[in-house]
């Protein structure tokens, strides 16, 4: 900024082309101190020639709107969780610097985890937290810093310590962890006042500027429209009520014997992506596997049964497998109350198209290892779906005449081949025969990738053959 | 308009369409020589005024303004642009 003149920062639009109505003026009432902590912040992103590198990530609350005004590279996110996008953001652009503007709604209340696992992780960007002791945007309901006797409109006979306990004092919490370098809890009251805000956020800034560490400066800040009274009766009220509970004080500094440091960056390429999840690339998926009867295309499959009879993994390497058949795929384990009797199930897709939800409500294919099982799918299998069951376990055969069945005793075969334990793979092995959807070969290759003991893939193999085998035998190809 | 020799006194400009009637740069002023004018802006808040002399730069009303372009304070000695 040129000397000798206190004006509008450039890092603000000119124009606030964004917002509707006037185009010149901020959204916030008269006296709030969201705009006064706007241009402490614009300034110094002036001053330190950063306006290129800046992201400010806005909350929701009254800040929601924080990108008509910045000119700077704006994310505006949901409820609470700014800290987590901006560790994103920090951890794939650490040459970025990082602002996550929040409220004390939006960074105490449904934040509060966000805000304490980011800053025990010690991310290395900078908190602005905006704290007037009320949820401003949605009418002046009760805050978790609301104080004691505070009326609100949650709180109509003042707010007592017996029905919402004590203010919480987000410096005075995470100064206890380690990780943050800078905790400061400052105001917006008087010039004074002020002018501490205003070096607390050029500090905080330049801490993450100099690579060190995560920065944290609470700032008390008027809400007249909330707290229902003038600018200048707010600016009083604060001193007299909101200072006295929270203290203004550094409550950790350590940025002097911090030394700079930097997170290996972490890159989003596809490659990286694809080794991770093993995806295999372009030229390993095959391309000429023939299409199986119209009936048995695209299925949507659910697998269950008991705990420990590798439903899951039964689920993942039909997904592994159908990805290197050239299917679009999901799986996902479906972690219902069940769990605790021992039940387990996953849902499986392979789509010649993209999947749009990897949740599976109306089956075409059930694979039912124990009686709940299927008693549970039974029914919301699509007419004219397939319902494979474990005849070892289940003395009962399914009910439904629309659907296709075929039973096999997978466990006792399972048994045969000297581990139970099996049977999973030796329905794999039943399902591609019996619907021609895939080659063994295919199944065979993506075995290494799900299977994490090398030296049980004979074995799994064996399976395999011996469930194909089983229904070549039994009911020929379908 | 711009000015080829520094400011001789420090002024304040204060644009009244942006100005919402708060008053806290009146409250804040050490010099006393912001005030509440009589009639409304338009937006219907009563805009903060200057007298006109007698400000001494100290920038405080600047950074009580929650206005981003409300309020510009030019120091003593200040060459180039002013804002209309
Ligand atoms: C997930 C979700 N829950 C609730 C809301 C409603 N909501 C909008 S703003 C807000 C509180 C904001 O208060 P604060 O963070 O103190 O910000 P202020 O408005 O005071 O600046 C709430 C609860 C929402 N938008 N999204
Ligand atoms: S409701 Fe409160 S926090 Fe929101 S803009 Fe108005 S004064 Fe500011
Ligand atoms: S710069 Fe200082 S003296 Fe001048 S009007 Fe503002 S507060 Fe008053
Ligand atoms: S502080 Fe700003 S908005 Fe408030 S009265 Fe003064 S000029 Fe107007």
């Amino acid at each position: 900024m040129a000397e000798k003149v206190l004006t509008k920062a450039a890092s603000f639009y000119d124009v606030y082309e964004r917002k509707s109505g006037a185009h010149d003026v901020t959204h916030y009432c008269p006296g709030c101190g969201h705009g006064v902590l706007h241009k402490l912040i614009a300034e110094a992103i002036d001053d330190f020639g950063i306006r290129d590198q800046t992201i400010f990530i806005s909350p929701v609350g009254c800040s929601v709107f924080a990108y008509y005004y910045f000119r700077v590279g704006n994310i505006q996110v949901a409820h609470g969780r700014a800290p987590a996008v901006a560790t994103g953001i920090k951890r794939t652009h650490p040459e970025s610097i990082v602002i996550s503007y929040q409220g004390d709604g939006d960074l105490a209340a449904i934040g509060g985890n966000n805000i304490l696992q980011a800053a025990n992780r010690g991310e290395k960007i900078t908190v602005f937290f905006i704290n007037n002791a009320i949820y401003g945007m949605t009418g002046g309901q009760m805050a978790p810093t609301t104080l004691i006797g505070q009326r609100t409109t949650t709180t109509p006979r003042g707010r007592t310590v017996a029905n919402e306990g004590f203010p919480l004092k987000m410096c005075e919490l995470i100064s206890t962890l380690e990780s943050p370098i800078y905790v400061e809890r400052v105001a917006l009251t008087d010039p004074k006042n002020t002018s501490k805000v205003r070096r607390a956020v050029r500090k905080a800034l330049r801490n993450q500027i100099e690579n060190k560490g995560f920065s944290f400066v609470e700032v008390l800040s008027a809400c007249p429209s909330g707290w229902k009274m003038t600018s200048v009766q707010a600016k009083q009220w604060m001193v007299d009520n909101l200072l006295p509970q929270f203290p203004l004080a550094v409550f950790k500094d350590v940025s002097k014997e911090i030394e700079p440091s930097e997170r290996s960056k972490v890159v989003f390429s596809t490659e990286n992506v694809n080794e991770l999840l093993n995806i295999p690339s372009e030229e390993n998926i095959r391309t000429d596997i023939p299409k199986p009867l119209t009936e048995h295309q695209n299925p949507r499959i659910i697998l269950a049964g008991f705990g420990g009879q590798g439903i899951l993994m039964l689920g993942l390497g039909l997904a592994q497998a159908g990805m290197q058949a050239g299917y679009h795929v999901s799986w996902i384990p479906s972690y219902g109350p069940e769990m605790r009797g021992g039940t387990a199930n996953c849902h499986v897709i392979l789509s010649e198209e993209r999947i749009g939800s990897p949740t599976v409500s109306r089956p075409t294919v059930l694979v039912a290892m124990n009686l709940p099982s299927l008693e549970k799918f039974e029914s919301q299998v699509e007419p004219g779906g397939l319902i494979i069951y474990d005849t070892s376990l289940i003395n009962q055969s399914p009910k439904r005449k629309d659907v296709n069945v075929l039973g096999i005793p997978a466990t006792e075969m399972a048994d045969n081949l000297g581990n139970t334990r099996i049977a999973n793979m030796i329905v794999l092995g039943a399902y591609i025969a019996y619907t021609g959807i895939m080659p063994k070969d295919v199944v065979v290759d993506a075995l290494p990738i799900f299977i994490k003991h090398k030296k049980l893939i004979p074995l799994n193999v064996q399976a395999i053959e011996k469930g194909m085998a089983f229904v070549d035998k039994n009911n020929g190809h379908a | 308009m711009s000015e080829a020799v520094g400011l001789e006194k420090a002024k304040v400009v204060i644009r009244e369409d942006e100005c919402k009637g708060c008053n806290l740069c009146i409250e804040a002023c050490p010099e006393d020589v912001l005030f509440e004018q009589k009639h409304l802006n338009r937006m219907g808040y009563h805009p903060a005024g200057y007298v006109g002399e007698g400000c001494s730069g100290c920038g405080y009303c600047f950074y009580q303004c929650p206005e981003p372009g409300a309020i510009t304070v030019y120091k003593k000695g200040y060459v180039g642009e002013e804002v209309a």
